[in-house]
């Protein structure tokens, strides 16, 4: 359930960097979900485009677009990459639910397939950003 | 129309809303490990909630938490609403990774212990708080650093022991943190077993409170995990002493 507490974040960051760039309404919001943290998308976009936008009437009209991203590590040991798929079982379900909440924390619970080791970077696929905010000029915005 | 914006992460922007209801923000620092900055933090939120003040207690030492053992908290996930809720325990709102990764290592290099900080931060629902005590881990690494730029309204408090080589690393401290005008409430002693003015001459040449000592204390051990005894302490009555100051 904090699915909500990031589909806030994305809002309120969205509002943030469209009022940053001069647009006085956003058309559309592109949100790329990364597979380590097992957001639960149908509640993540619910949250998204139901309950939060009346916030802030900058986003009023505004199309939300998620993407998920698969999840994709690299170990800096043995240099191999991996996706969740190459791992052996997908961890206990304390394990899943731990990195739902902290994605970090995937290097206590997962493994480099080859190697063994807990020293891998994440390289893509970790949670929620925000890969593009479109929208339309503000009348009163200056030059850019 | 702007083209589209560049990737943003979204977590940053929320962090000041999350702690809108907190009062005052109190970071213990003192760089050095093993001088007991978490059991102070512990018994500093644990002797606030006493006096009657809402606490939260932050466990911002990611690889070695240990808030949950002072404070003898239950085991299992915090709840989870809007965002998710610290636990109560013993009248303190505490959050720590150790509720999501009990008895595992969790070895983080340091831009992964900046994105559990921020996710932290972004998603922990602390409410209406007087007062929120981060622990920090030693050093004045990742964490120390995305305190200072993320955390409003940051107030830090020092401790450092009477050894010499616990005095350069607090003054070295104390030099950045001065230097980057970051409000220093404070230097306390910890671990005090002498006479020494050490810590209190440290506080005095940067312009910085002394703001008393913590007394060494053998049965302190003992008490951990059970919030009951630890009260009984000459250490906690010194800590008691130490809150009262602070919030004066």
């Amino acid at each position: 359930m904090h699915e909500f507490a990031l589909a806030d974040a994305v809002m309120k960051a969205a509002c943030r960097a469209a009022r940053d760039a001069g647009m006085s309404r956003i058309t559309s919001v592109t949100v790329r979900v990364g597979e380590l943290q097992q957001i639960e998308t149908a509640l993540f976009e619910f949250s998204l485009s139901e309950v939060l936008p009346a916030g802030d009437p900058l986003l009023e009209g505004a199309r939300f677009v998620v993407e998920a991203e698969p999840v994709r590590f690299h170990c800096r040991v043995c240099d191999l990459g991996f996706g969740r798929g190459d791992l052996e079982g997908e961890g206990t379900d304390d394990a899943l639910e731990a990195m739902h909440f902290i994605p970090e924390l995937c290097h206590a619970f997962l493994r480099c397939p080859r190697c063994g080791s807990p020293d891998f970077a994440v390289v893509a696929g970790r949670g929620v950003t925000i890969s593009a905010v479109e929208g339309e000029d503000s009348p009163d915005a200056g030059p850019t | 129309m702007p083209g589209p914006l560049d990737a943003v992460d979204p977590r940053a922007a929320v962090v000041e809303d999350r702690l809108a209801g907190v009062g005052r923000i109190v970071a213990v620092t003192g760089s050095k490990g093993g001088i007991g900055k978490s059991v102070v933090s512990a018994s500093l939120a644990l002797a606030w909630a006493d006096a009657g003040r809402r606490v939260g207690l932050l466990d911002l030492d990611f690889t070695s938490p240990c808030s949950h053992v002072i404070l003898g908290a239950d085991e299992g996930f915090p709840g989870e609403g809007f965002g998710v809720d610290p636990k109560d325990t013993a009248g303190v709102s505490l959050m720590s990774v150790a509720f999501f990764a009990p008895e595992v290592a969790v070895p983080l290099r340091g831009d992964e212990v900046a994105g559990a900080f921020l996710e932290l931060l972004a998603v922990t629902r602390w409410g209406e708080l007087d007062l929120l005590v981060l622990d920090l881990p030693p050093g004045l690494g990742d964490i120390a650093l995305d305190v200072v730029r993320l955390v409003p309204r940051v107030e830090f408090l020092l401790l450092s022991t009477s050894s010499r080589v616990v005095l350069g690393s607090v003054e070295r401290a104390l030099r950045l943190l001065t230097g980057l005008r970051v409000p220093v409430l404070g230097l306390a002693e910890n671990l005090q077993q002498g006479n020494d003015q050490g810590v209190s001459r440290l506080g005095a040449s940067f312009g910085v409170p002394f703001l008393g000592a913590l007394p060494y204390d053998a049965g302190l051990e003992d008490a951990l995990g059970d919030p009951g005894r630890l009260r009984a302490t000459a250490f906690f009555a010194a800590v008691r002493r130490l809150a009262g100051r602070l919030s004066g």
